[in-house]
């Protein structure tokens, strides 16, 4: 490597924010470092300003209103923040590239992939042509994309999401930039491509010795991949430092907090339920979707989304099924909850099979089975206050409206919120807020069967760990049974008694949650287990906890 | 709904156009205490222009324009209004239990209303006019058949989109009936749009009851604006006014009633405005 000392320095960088914000900068007073040859992690929570702090660097604000107010950027000596627009242009991509985190629109979906790679070299004059096609073959093949040939004349729609993020990889190290700004590049993947896209630019930043700005919220991934650490919270900076010494030895009080809001991947404490009876038990449920058939015929493709799917909770239990995404884990939910007619298959509960009931005989059965949503913003009707939208259930179920919105307080209260809260809107709330309210809503019918799908994925992970414990404390509270649907194995390892693997519709794998994560047997199992981010992490992590407690 | 109101304060062609509005309304109110009696009454020599003895002049058979004009409003307003609530409650009907309950009642209604989108409406208008009569209840039933299509086709997207919204599978998931959660849970939230869209409707339907009115198939009892300007064109060469304030009315009120809707777009949907 050539010139010692950082390339890239961030002196004093403040960000303003329009004047109608709940603060007055984006990014306050930071100051960072790069070098040749690293990776520099930014991890924060939703707000902390870490995404503006690094689109900083190429000149790119969401915003007219969001300008920096105050410091320097400096790339080697030069102070970007007072480059002319045509200098910025220049080293865009050339010098300094980026990826985003959700490869389907950062691409041009009209464009063909190959077209858009090379559009990146023609802007920059790089080479004639053939030049251009060779080097963009290249470079699909550099970021092991299978049959670089075909890629080259796929559109984006016509390729999987990691297939998508490596092409996008490419486009952006076309011009073998000196420094990469990865902005949650793997957030919208599953995690066995997430795994893979992270090995990916590991081994490119190794190869090339570029200096990467890797944007994140998730400690997992910056165990990872990080050589070295910057926490911000508000538009600050709260800690950096080398990779070991955040992660395992945090200096600031924030920093810990959110280290140690991130789940274990330790089963908890084991239960014992087999005593219980079944209360729900799904027998071979099926469902497969048709699509392309049209009013004239033609060939319909039929996907099977559940394939002859079993599994029985007990009372008091709660079993996780876990998968990614295309896994049919939400259409099983949405199967047993009834949103979704199953083609086939019993789901019993407490005796009954409700499959078989019409919609007038399931109506006073729903509410003995209550669902808990993933998205926080879509799941409350956005004109309706709080305290009408979890007293409604009931009055629909014949309790008197008085009786119902007192019971609504109460339930307010058991979640955590204040009783005013009854009288806002869902939108004057947070996410978390928000989540909380879906939960009170739901424990409003009393139901004795909870069904969360994705119930915390859309939070930010201190957020998380809260509604986490609320739900483990109200599950015991109320002895409610639970359905939990995730796609992260951490946090199925915090709630869930047994868990189900699914697998393209089909359970690969159930049993105790010890037991599957301590010898996964199915194949699909193991390299789920694998690919779960800052695994290492975490265990050394356990081990070292668990050595101090025996001490 | 507060912020709303602000936003739409704040749109000032929004304001200019409904300033416009009321002072129509407040024409068509006032008609009768400006110009009692008949407004087909004669009242002096045929074809005076403008700003003479009458304010808006006579046409050919020497009637007052200016009256004509005023009770024209009522007549113009009246249509447009009663023939967008029909066709609203019918599209809202229609498109509505078709984007909320899909599949086969889906494709039933949506090829029915295709059926009436691919005559020319206002060819359709015309016929229907012919068939049943010259009257202004069959008028705003022509306008009303002939408006409702694109409006079933607007709430039978946002249905469909709201049906799959997770707070309206909550509502199925607690047990509630479809009439509760169509009426309760979906419809306000897609009243924006259809307010936007219906305010929008009143102005076309004017611009129909005109076009009918031209060629004469219009209640010959009931002044209009569009009534005016038919029997007017014949004379267009010599007494352009005859045409002209009538015309202009029409120019004015649709004109004013776009601007509104697009205010009422900017308060009720911000979201779609970019900072």
């Amino acid at each position: 490597m050539s010139a010692a000392g950082p390339m890239l320095r961030i002196e004093g960088l403040s960000v303003s924010l329009p004047a109608l914000a709940d603060r007055r900068h984006a990014v306050e007073d930071v100051s960072l470092q790069l070098s040749r040859n690293e990776i520099l992690c930014v991890v924060g929570e939703s707000g902390s300003g870490k995404s503006v702090m690094s689109r900083a660097v190429l000149g790119l604000f969401p915003s007219r209103h969001v300008q920096p107010t105050a410091g320097r950027i400096l790339f080697e000596g030069e102070d970007l923040l007072q480059a002319t627009e045509q200098r910025m242009r220049e080293l865009r991509g050339n010098r300094i590239a980026m990826i985003f985190q959700e490869p389907m629109t950062a691409l041009n979906p009209v464009m063909r992939i190959g077209a858009q790679i090379e559009e990146v070299l023609e802007v920059h004059h790089a080479g004639d042509l053939a030049a251009r096609r060779a080097r963009t073959l290249d470079m699909l093949a550099a970021v092991n994309l299978p049959e670089p040939q075909q890629i080259l004349a796929a559109y984006p729609h016509q390729l999987s999401g990691g297939q998508r993020q490596r092409a996008m990889i490419a486009m952006a190290l076309a011009l073998e930039p000196d420094i990469l700004i990865a902005d949650e590049p793997t957030t919208a993947l599953d995690v066995t491509t997430q795994a893979q896209i992270l090995v990916l630019i590991r081994d490119i930043q190794r190869k090339k010795g570029m200096g990467v700005i890797f944007v994140t919220h998730d400690f997992g991934v910056v165990a990872e991949v990080a050589d070295r650490i910057a926490v911000m919270q508000h538009g600050r900076l709260v800690e950096q430092g080398w990779a070991d010494e955040v992660l395992n030895r945090p200096q600031a009080d924030y920093t810990r907090s959110l280290l140690a809001a991130v789940p274990s991947l330790m089963p908890g404490p084991k239960r014992d339920f087999s005593g219980q009876p079944v209360v729900l038990g799904v027998k071979a449920l099926s469902k497969s979707y048709r699509t392309g058939g049209n009013f004239f015929g033609g060939a319909a493709r039929r996907v099977d989304a559940l394939v002859e799917v079993s599994f029985g909770v007990r009372r008091g239990e709660t079993v996780g099924i876990v998968g990614e995404s295309g896994s049919g884990k939400s259409t099983a939910a949405r199967c047993i909850t009834r949103l979704i007619e199953a083609d086939s298959g019993q789901i019993m509960v407490e005796g009954i099979d409700i499959a078989a009931l019409g919609q007038r005989a399931l109506r006073p059965v729903r509410k003995r089975m209550q669902m808990v949503f993933q998205d926080p913003y879509g799941s409350l009707n956005p004109r309706r206050t709080v305290g009408r939208l979890i007293a409604e259930g009931p009055i629909v179920h014949g309790v008197a409206p008085a009786t119902a919105r007192a019971r609504a307080l109460e339930l307010l209260e058991l979640v955590g919120l204040e009783r005013r809260a009854a009288d806002r809107f869902p939108h004057e709330f947070s996410g978390g807020q928000r989540q909380r309210i879906g939960l009170a809503r739901a424990l409003a019918l009393e139901p004795d069967i909870l069904v969360a799908d994705e119930p915390v994925s859309a939070l930010d992970v201190s957020v998380q760990a809260q509604v986490l414990r609320l739900l483990a404390d109200i599950r015991s509270r109320l002895g409610l049974t639970v359905l939990f649907i995730t796609h992260d194995l951490r946090v199925a390892s915090q709630v869930c008694d047994s868990i189900v693997v699914m697998h393209k519709g089909r359970v690969v794998e159930y049993g105790p949650v010890a037991d599957v994560y301590a010898n996964p047997s199915h194949d699909y199992t193991r390299s789920l287990m694998a690919a779960v981010p800052g695994r290492k992490w975490s265990q050394g992590n356990e081990a070292s906890n668990a050595s101090m407690r025996t001490a | 709904m507060k912020s709303g109101v602000l936003r739409f304060i704040r749109h000032k062609p929004a304001v200019c156009g409904l300033v416009l509005l009321l002072a129509v309304l407040l024409a068509s109110a006032l008609a009768g205490v400006v110009y009692p009696g008949d407004p087909f009454r004669i009242v002096g020599k045929p074809f005076q222009p403008p700003l003479g003895e009458y304010l808006l002049g006579t046409d050919m058979l020497g009637r007052d324009l200016a009256a004509g004009v005023l009770y024209g409003a009522r007549t113009t307003l009246l249509v447009g209004v009663v023939a967008t609530v029909i066709a609203t409650a019918v599209g809202v009907t229609i498109g509505g239990l078709a984007g909320y309950f899909g599949g086969r009642l889906d494709n039933l209604l949506m090829r029915f209303t295709e059926l009436f989108q691919t005559i020319p409406f206002f060819l359709f208008a015309i016929l229907l006019v012919a068939v049943l009569g010259a009257s202004i209840g069959s008028v705003i039933f022509a306008i009303s058949v002939v408006s409702w299509p694109p409006m079933a086709r607007l709430v039978r997207g946002e249905f469909m989109t709201m049906r799959n919204r997770e707070f309206v599978q909550a509502c199925v998931s607690m047990g509630m009936g479809h009439t509760r959660i169509i009426l309760h849970h979906i419809l306000p939230n897609t009243l924006s749009s259809i307010i936007v869209t219906g305010s929008l409707m009143v102005a076309t339907a004017i611009l129909i009851e005109s076009g009918l009115s031209f060629l004469g198939l219009s209640d010959a009892n009931t002044m209009s604006w569009g009534y005016i300007i038919g029997a007017g064109r014949t004379v267009l060469r010599t007494a352009w006014w005859i045409c002209a304030a009538p015309g202009v009315a029409i120019l004015l009120t649709v004109m004013a009633i776009n601007l509104v809707g697009d205010g009422l777009n900017d308060a009720l949907n911000p979201r779609l405005r970019s900072l």
